[in-house]
C-alpha cells in the first residue's frame, strides 16, 4: 500500500513539474503584447516600455519561470496585471463560486445517476430501463450551454423563480445556493446522464460475472446480489468518471459562469485571456492542473480501499 | 395552487411597496467590466463608463450631447495667443477620504500623467503642457508650448480626471474623487457599488445608490433586462432584441450616437492599395447600408468620411464613393487588376467586425478581390495590425472622438502619409477661433475621403435598454460614460 501510494505521489510531481513547464511557454508564444494591450491604440513607445518594466516582461524568460515557480512554492502567485491586487486574493474570491458549483452539481449528478444506473440495471431490458436509456441519450446530446439558456428562460424569464445569473456572495448562503442552483443543474444533467449510463453497464458487467453467479446459487434474491457484491465491485469505473467529472465541472464552468454571469475561476480566466492578464492565466490554470491531479490521485487511492488487490500489487 | 399564488402575489406586493415608493437605487449593467479602477493608467473604456463623472471629474467634462462644460474649473481665461489657461477651480471641493482638492491637486495629476515614466494611456493629451503652475489654492495655470485648440478638450477626457497624492497608489482597486458618488465595493468578476457623496460640492444626485453588474455574454444580457435583474443596460449587446424591448411596456429603449467611426481600414503602404484607384475601387465596391442592415441589424449612420455625422462640422461627402461595383471593377481594370487580387482581411472581435466582415468580403468578391479572413482577439489585433502593419483590410471602429489627427501620423497603422494633410493639422491645432476651425475641419474631412485612405462604413449606435420610468440617461455616448448624476425615477 505504501508502496503503491508513493508511487502516485512521484507521478503526481512529475506531472506537476511538466505542467508548469507547458503552461508557462504555451503562455510565453501566444500572440500580443500585454503592454501594449492594456494601453490601447493611443499609447506612446516609451509608455508601453515603461509597464513592460513594470510588470516585470523585460526580464528574460527562463528567469520569469523561475520566479513564477519559486513564488507559487512559497504560496505567492504574483501580482495581477490588469486587476492589479494579488492573484492569490482574485483566486481565492473566485474559487468559492467555482467550487461549491462543481460540489453542488456532483452531488446532483450523482443522486441522479445512482439511483438511475441501478434500476435500469436491475430492470434491465424493462419499460424503465427503455426509458432511462432514452433520457439520458438526450441529456448525453444536449450541451449544457443550451440546456442552461433554456433553464433561464424558463425559470428566470417566464417564470421567475430565479435570477438570471449573477452571485449575491456567501453572506446570505440561503440566496448564494439559490443562484447557483439552475448553474447546478445546467451542469449536472449531462454530466448524470453519463454517469448513469456508465453505472448501468458496468453493474450489467458485474451481473454476468461468476461471482454473482455464486452468490445467486448459494440462494441470495436477484437483488439481493446486485446490492451486496455487484454494486460494490461497479464503483470502480464510476469513481474513474465521478474523478474525471470534477475536474471538468471545476475546470468547464467557463461557458456555464459567462451564461450565469457568475464570478467564478472559469470567467476570470476568460477575462484574464482576452485581457492578456497572462500571469493570472498562468496561476489559474496551473492551479485547476494541481486540483486534477489530486483529484486523480485521490481517485487512485481510492481505487485501492474499493479494490484490495491492488493495495497489494506493485 | 389558488393558495400559493395569492401568498406569493401578496408577499411580492409587500415587497415592493416599499420601494416603489422610494426608488432611489439603480443596477446599471455594461458589458465588460473594468480591468482596474484607474482611469490615467489604462485604455479600457470600462473603466470611464463606470467611473467618468460618477467617482472621477477633470477641470472640464463632457455633457450629454459631447459639448465640453465647466468641471472641477469653473471658468478659464486664455491668455498670451492661446499659450497660457488660466483655471479659476470649484471652491469647497473635497476628496472621497476627507482631503481637499485644490490647486496643488491639479499640478500632480497634470505633472503625473505627462511624466517620463507615466503610464497614461492618452499621454499625447498631455504634450503640448510645458508647465503648471500653483497661482493660489483655487487658481492654476498651464502653460503649452504651442497654441492647442482643442486643450478644453483633451482635459475633459477621462484620462484627465484630477486625483489626489494622498490615495494615489491604491486607485486602481480603491478610487478617490471628487464626483458625486462615492466608491463602495468591488466583487470582481460580479459588480461595483457605489453611493451617494453626501458632501458633493455640485447639485446633489437623486440615486442614494448604484451597483454596476458585468454581462458580456448577449444571451445573457438579455436574459437580466427581461428577468429585470438589472435596471438598464448601456450599450445592450445584441440588436437583434431591441425592437422586442421597444414593444414592451415595461422597458424603454434609447439608441443614440457614439463617437464611433467604424472604417474598414486600408494599408496604403502596401501593394495594391498605395495606389488610390485601388482604394477607391474598394470604396464604390461597399455597400454601406446592406453592413448596417446586416451586422447592426440598422443601427448606424453611413458615413463618407472619419468624423462624427452629428457633429456640426460634419460634411456629408458619401457622394464620393456611392455603391457601384461597376465603376468599382472599372477602376480596378484601369489600376491594372481587371481579375482583381487577393489580399486579408483581419477582424478583431466585436461583432460589427465579424459580421460587417463577411458582408464587405462578399462584396469585395463581387468585383474580384478575394480576401482571406482571419479572426483576431483584441490583444492580436494591436499586434499584428496595429503595431505590426501586417494586414491588408481590418474593420475596427475607432471610438476616441476627434480623432482625424490620426491620419497626420504617417506611422498610425494604415500607414496615410499626406503632407498637405500633416500642414493642415498642425494648422488646426493652432488655431483658436471656432470658424477657422470649423473650416479647416471641413477641409480636412474632404481631402480624406477623396484621398479614399479608408473605406468610411458606419457612424457605431449604441443602445441603451432601460426600465421605463427611468429618466435622464445619457442617450449618446460621446466618451465612454454612464453618468449618473442627473439620473432619477419617476413614480
Amino acid at each position: 500500500m505504501i508502496r503503491y501510494v508513493l508511487g502516485r505521489l512521484i507521478s503526481l510531481v512529475i506531472s506537476l513539474i511538466v505542467a508548469s513547464i507547458v503552461i508557462f511557454a504555451v503562455i510565453e508564444v501566444i500572440p500580443g503584447d500585454p503592454a501594449a494591450f492594456m494601453l490601447g491604440v493611443n499609447a506612446r513607445p516609451d509608455t508601453i516600455a515603461a509597464l513592460r518594466a513594470e510588470m516585470g516582461l523585460d526580464q528574460p524568460v527562463i528567469l520569469r519561470y523561475f520566479n513564477w515557480v519559486t513564488g507559487m512554492l512559497q504560496g505567492d502567485f504574483g501580482r495581477s496585471w490588469t486587476y492589479k491586487t494579488p492573484v492569490a486574493d482574485l483566486i481565492s474570491d473566485r474559487i468559492w463560486v467555482s467550487l461549491p458549483l462543481a460540489i453542488y452539481a456532483l452531488f446532483l449528478s450523482t443522486i441522479i445517476a445512482f439511483p438511475a444506473g441501478i434500476y435500469a440495471a436491475s430492470r434491465r431490458g424493462g419499460a424503465g430501463d427503455i426509458t432511462i436509456m432514452g433520457a439520458t441519450q438526450l441529456g448525453v446530446a444536449i450541451p449544457n450551454f443550451w440546456f442552461a439558456m433554456i433553464l433561464v428562460l424558463l425559470f428566470a424569464i417566464n417564470l421567475r423563480w430565479f435570477s438570471a445569473g449573477g452571485f449575491p456572495g456567501w453572506d446570505n448562503p440561503l440566496q448564494a445556493i439559490k443562484s447557483l442552483t439552475l448553474p447546478a443543474i445546467a451542469l449536472a444533467l449531462p454530466q448524470a446522464a453519463i454517469l448513469a449510463r456508465v453505472m448501468r453497464s458496468s453493474l450489467l458487467d458485474m451481473l454476468g460475472e461468476d461471482f454473482i453467479r455464486t452468490a445467486r446459487a448459494k440462494g441470495l434474491s436477484r437483488r439481493q446480489a446486485l446490492w451486496r457484491h455487484a454494486v460494490r465491485n461497479a464503483l470502480i469505473p464510476v469513481l474513474t468518471i465521478i474523478g474525471l467529472q470534477f475536474s471538468f465541472l471545476l475546470a468547464g464552468g467557463i461557458i456555464i459562469e459567462q451564461i450565469f454571469f457568475l464570478p467564478g475561476l472559469g470567467r476570470l480566466i476568460f477575462q484574464s485571456i482576452s485581457a492578456r492578464d497572462l500571469i493570472v492565466v498562468e496561476s489559474v490554470v496551473m492551479l485547476l492542473v494541481f486540483v486534477v491531479i489530486l483529484v486523480n490521485f485521490a481517485v487512485d487511492i481510492a481505487y485501492a480501499a474499493v479494490d484490495p488487490r491492488l493495495r497489494t500489487k506493485t | 395552487m389558488y393558495h400559493i399564488k395569492t401568498i406569493a402575489a401578496a408577499t411580492a406586493i409587500a415587497l415592493c411597496a416599499p420601494a416603489a415608493l422610494a426608488q432611489d437605487s439603480i443596477t446599471v449593467a455594461i458589458q465588460l467590466e473594468p480591468p482596474n479602477l484607474d482611469p490615467t493608467g489604462g485604455a479600457a473604456q470600462a473603466i470611464d463608463s463606470v467611473l467618468y463623472s460618477n467617482i472621477f471629474e477633470g477641470l472640464t467634462r463632457f455633457d450629454a450631447d459631447g459639448a465640453i462644460i465647466q468641471g472641477l474649473a469653473q471658468s478659464w481665461d486664455i491668455s498670451d495667443g492661446g499659450l497660457v489657461y488660466t483655471f479659476n477651480l470649484a471652491a469647497g471641493v473635497t476628496f472621497h477620504d476627507g482631503t481637499t482638492m485644490d490647486a496643488e491637486d491639479v499640478k500632480f495629476s497634470l505633472d503625473r500623467a505627462r511624466a517620463e515614466d507615466s503610464i497614461n494611456a492618452q499621454k499625447g493629451l498631455f504634450a503640448g503642457i510645458t508647465d503648471v503652475t500653483v497661482v493660489d489654492p483655487l487658481t492654476v495655470q498651464v502653460t503649452l508650448d504651442q497654441p492647442n485648440g482643442s486643450f478644453l478638450f483633451n482635459m475633459a477626457w477621462g484620462d484627465a480626471v484630477i486625483v489626489a497624492p494622498e490615495s494615489i497608489e491604491n486607485i486602481a482597486s480603491n478610487p478617490i474623487g471628487t464626483g458625486p458618488f462615492t466608491f463602495t465595493d468591488w466583487v470582481q468578476g460580479d459588480r461595483l457599488e457605489m453611493t451617494r457623496n453626501e458632501s458633493y460640492w455640485g447639485a446633489a444626485p437623486a440615486l442614494a445608490s448604484a451597483t454596476f453588474r458585468f454581462i458580456s455574454d448577449p444571451t445573457a444580457a438579455f436574459a437580466a433586462v427581461m428577468a429585470e435583474d438589472v435596471d438598464v443596460f448601456v450599450g445592450f449587446p445584441a440588436p437583434e432584441n431591441l425592437p422586442q424591448f421597444e414593444a414592451d411596456p415595461r422597458f424603454q429603449v434609447l439608441v443614440g450616437n457614439t463617437e464611433g467611426e467604424t472604417i474598414l481600414s486600408i494599408n496604403n503602404k502596401m501593394p495594391p492599395f498605395d495606389n488610390i484607384l485601388v482604394r477607391a475601387a474598394v470604396a464604390s465596391a461597399i455597400d454601406r447600408q446592406a453592413i448596417i442592415d446586416g451586422a447592426m441589424f440598422g443601427y448606424g449612420t453611413p458615413i463618407g468620411t472619419h468624423f462624427a455625422p452629428h457633429n456640426p462640422d460634419y460634411v456629408d461627402l458619401l457622394g464620393n464613393s456611392p455603391y457601384d461595383p461597376e465603376v468599382a471593377r472599372a477602376l480596378l481594370s484601369v489600376a491594372g487588376y481587371p481579375d482583381g487580387f487577393t489580399t486579408t482581411l483581419k477582424l478583431p472581435p466585436p461583432s460589427y467586425a465579424r459580421r460587417g466582415g463577411e458582408i464587405i468580403a462578399s462584396q469585395l468578391r463581387e468585383i474580384g478581390i478575394e480576401t482571406e479572413v482571419s479572426n483576431l482577439e483584441w490583444a492580436q489585433w494591436i499586434e499584428e495590425v496595429f503595431t505590426n502593419k501586417d494586414f491588408g483590410l481590418s474593420i475596427v471602429s475607432h471610438t476616441e472622438p476627434m480623432d482625424i489627427g490620426i491620419y497626420a501620423n504617417p506611422d498610425y497603422y494604415f500607414q496615410y502619409d499626406n503632407p498637405v494633410f500633416q500642414a493642415l493639422m498642425e494648422e488646426l491645432n493652432a488655431t483658436t477661433d471656432p470658424a477657422g476651425r470649423s473650416a479647416l475641419l471641413v477641409r480636412a474631412q474632404t481631402i480624406i475621403s477623396e484621398d479614399y485612405v479608408n473605406g468610411y462604413l458606419f457612424e457605431l449606435a449604441v443602445a441603451t435598454v432601460a426600465k421605463a420610468g427611468i429618466n435622464g440617461l445619457w442617450v449618446n455616448q460621446p466618451t465612454a460614460a454612464v453618468d449618473l448624476s442627473g439620473v432619477s425615477w419617476s413614480n
